[in-house]
């Protein structure tokens, strides 16, 4: 019994990675206040960029920062034109996805069907051996363990550091912040950018470990799911991680039922993770006062320091 | 003043254009007008840049209803999608009928299954107040997953050699040739029809103010008594049932039959058209045009100068940045201001 449920947590924890990358920096954009629905296009050119990177140095240690790059490169567009020019939130990053899935098919049109060498593993020495515990949690992909990290880092940043208490309160109440001399764009600038790159390293992790491939469209709506999951998780991070292992595992059932026999079409299982993002969705958004109380106040509305 | 933008933005994304074409080490004279002229050069080129406006000018009017109440239904592909499955069904029901009447039922049964669609997420909006924009596009993903399934099992054409496709239709379920010699059909007097009632209800009905007072101030619209659920039913009702003809326009016209794809992306370019239109019936007739135009020109860039058929996406994602740029020196009056800094102080407590 555990020997076949050690590698489905594997698989798993694999499937949750890029979720917990893009969630978790769409979550530190929203909480100052700005809602960039552009995840699945910045994905998918911090995917792509990290692709052409890594197969023209033949190292994942050039994909990453690329990606990551890329992701903050495509948010400086919308930071841009939210955040300079005052456009509106929705329809910007309703544009940032659609020029994301167009540039990265454009640009990754040569790369189609191009292999990458399969990407290393931190296999710690002996501590890998030990059962159970030792494919799941010491011989996991660099990038699982850097997504850790992450949540540890955004965690100790939004709620134990000065920072990142005046970045909830710009979220919160923008002309206060700014009343108290409080440089409410910049701040909003970084967040943005941050969530950005952060969607490219979610991209990059697709392309580069997850698949490891080029394909159009590749992220499939993981963008959206991310922007899901934020809601989800009412926008504390401890409650992402949980959404995105959930998620995971929601996604590779199709391998699960199929290793089970469990004859359902294969469209079905596909279809699951959508269904379920909606099913969260409901359960999490009717209850009112929780959204009210977690949700930041200023959340998709425009500030402008003269206003 | 603000009809200015779109075309500021049509001029910067075709400047963009020619950036991009003389980067790839083109001749961006010849590039251009492969890509916006040769195309529409000829009477058929013509009845093709008609053809694909369609169904972007019908979902652009429709989802423009919700859009001016701010109801964001970016859902219209998969509700295309369901229209394109329940016209099929009747289309494969009823296939060796010669009825005149299988035609309308379909569009009927398209517009019936956008609107359902499109109805889940404006229940769950109103009943339990889930976002609509995160519901409509999963259930794009599901919609495809679902036209996957029967193309490939149930619908499949038993004499397709294992092709994921249905039989053809019969010639009762397509729409009528409107010009010989071309594929422009009679599915764009659908188009021409919902321009005009679009312009009547945003110009002319109570209920179409009520929800552009919905769009512009919410507290006003909540003061005034006007029913907040009721414009969210209304937008993204539109949205479903012009995305649904958009659906029974391509299976039972250019396409006649049910495939695996049935919308070249047409549900989310029909968004952009709807924003470049300025949500208005005449803005996005042009509109449609255009972005009707990059396609074609996507297309042509294709086969005649071997780049990718992406660069329409590339394009569209463009002329709306342009677009939401060029809005803001239209909206606003810029002035620079210099030497304002305050410090942050700090607070005893």
């Amino acid at each position: 019994m555990i020997d076949s449920i050690v590698p489905i947590l594997v698989v798993t924890l694999g499937a949750g990675t890029p979720l917990i990358f893009a969630a978790l920096g769409e979550l530190v954009t929203e909480k100052s206040g700005v809602l960039n629905l552009g995840v699945e296009g910045m994905m998918l050119v911090g995917a792509i960029v990290a692709f052409i990177a890594t197969s023209a140095s033949g190292s994942l240690w050039w994909g990453v920062p690329a990606g990551f790059l890329a992701g903050a490169g495509m948010a400086l567009i919308f930071a841009f034109l939210t955040l300079t020019l005052q456009a509106n939130q929705v329809a910007a990053g309703l544009a940032l996805s659609i020029f994301g899935a167009g540039l990265s098919a454009f640009v990754g049109k040569a790369y189609v069907g191009v292999a990458l060498q399969s990407a290393p593993r931190l296999d710690s020495p002996l501590l890998s051996e030990i059962p159970v515990i030792g494919p799941l949690l010491f011989s996991l992909h660099p990038l699982v363990y850097l997504s850790w990290l992450l949540f540890a880092a955004v965690g100790w940043f939004l709620y134990k550091s000065r920072p990142g208490l005046v970045l909830r309160a710009v979220g919160e109440s923008p002309a206060s912040a700014h009343a108290i001399g409080y440089p409410v764009i910049p701040i909003r600038y970084f967040a943005t950018l941050f969530g950005g790159a952060m969607s490219g390293v979610a991209g990059a992790y697709l392309s580069l470990v997850y698949a490891p491939l080029w394909l159009e469209g590749m992220t499939a709506g993981r963008g959206w799911i991310a922007l899901g999951l934020v809601v989800f998780a009412s926008w504390r991070p401890a409650r992402v991680m949980v959404g995105a292992y959930l998620f995971g595992g929601i996604t590779i059932t199709q391998l699960f039922a199929q290793g089970a026999g469990i004859g359902f079409a294969s469209q079905v299982m596909s279809a699951l993770p959508y269904l379920a993002t909606i099913v969260v969705l409901v359960l999490i958004s009717r209850n009112l006062a929780m959204i009210r109380l977690n949700a930041p106040v200023s959340l998709g509305k425009q500030f402008h320091p003269d206003a | 003043m603000s009809y200015a933008s779109p075309f500021i933005a049509a001029t910067f994304t075709i400047m963009t254009g020619f950036l991009l074409f003389s980067a790839l080490g083109m001749d961006p004279l010849v590039a251009f007008y492969t890509f916006f002229l040769a195309p529409i050069n000829s009477l058929n080129g013509l009845a093709e840049l008609f053809l694909k406006a369609s169904p972007l000018v019908l979902i652009a009017l429709g989802l423009a209803a919700g859009f001016r109440a701010n109801v964001w239904n970016i859902g219209a592909e998969g509700q295309l999608t369901i229209g394109a499955i329940a016209c099929s069904g009747l289309a494969l029901h009823y296939y060796s009928s010669e009825s005149h009447l299988l035609l309308p039922m379909m569009i009927v049964a398209g517009a019936l299954g956008g609107i359902a669609w499109a109805a889940i997420p404006a229940l769950l909006r109103t009943r339990f107040n889930a976002n609509e924009i995160l519901v409509s596009l999963m259930l794009t993903y599901v919609a495809q997953l679902l036209l996957s399934y029967l193309v490939h099992d149930p619908w499949r054409d038993p004499q397709g050699f294992n092709f994921p496709q249905s039989q053809l239709f019969p010639d009762a379920a397509l729409f009528p040739i409107l010009v010989e010699g071309t594929r422009l059909n009679a599915s764009v007097l659908m188009s021409l029809a919902a321009i005009a009632a679009g312009w009547v209800f945003i110009n002319k009905s109570f209920l179409g103010y009520q929800m552009r007072v919905a769009g512009l101030a919410e507290g006003a619209a909540r003061y005034a008594g006007f029913s907040a659920k009721r414009t969210i039913w209304i937008g993204m009702l539109a949205g479903g049932a012009a995305a649904g003809l958009a659906g029974v326009g391509e299976v039972a016209g250019p396409l006649g039959q049910l495939l695996p794809t049935v919308s070249p992306g047409y549900g989310f370019a029909a968004i952009i058209v709807a924003f470049v239109g300025r949500l208005d019936p005449v803005g996005i007739l042009l509109a449609g045009l255009l972005m009707s135009l990059l396609y074609l020109g996507g297309d042509a860039a294709q086969i005649g100068m071997n780049l990718p058929a992406a660069v329409s996406g590339l394009f569209q994602g463009t002329l709306l940045f342009f677009l939401l740029g060029a809005d803001v020196f239209i909206t606003y009056r810029i002035r620079v201001i210099r030497g304002v800094r305050t410090q942050p102080q700090e607070i005893a407590v």
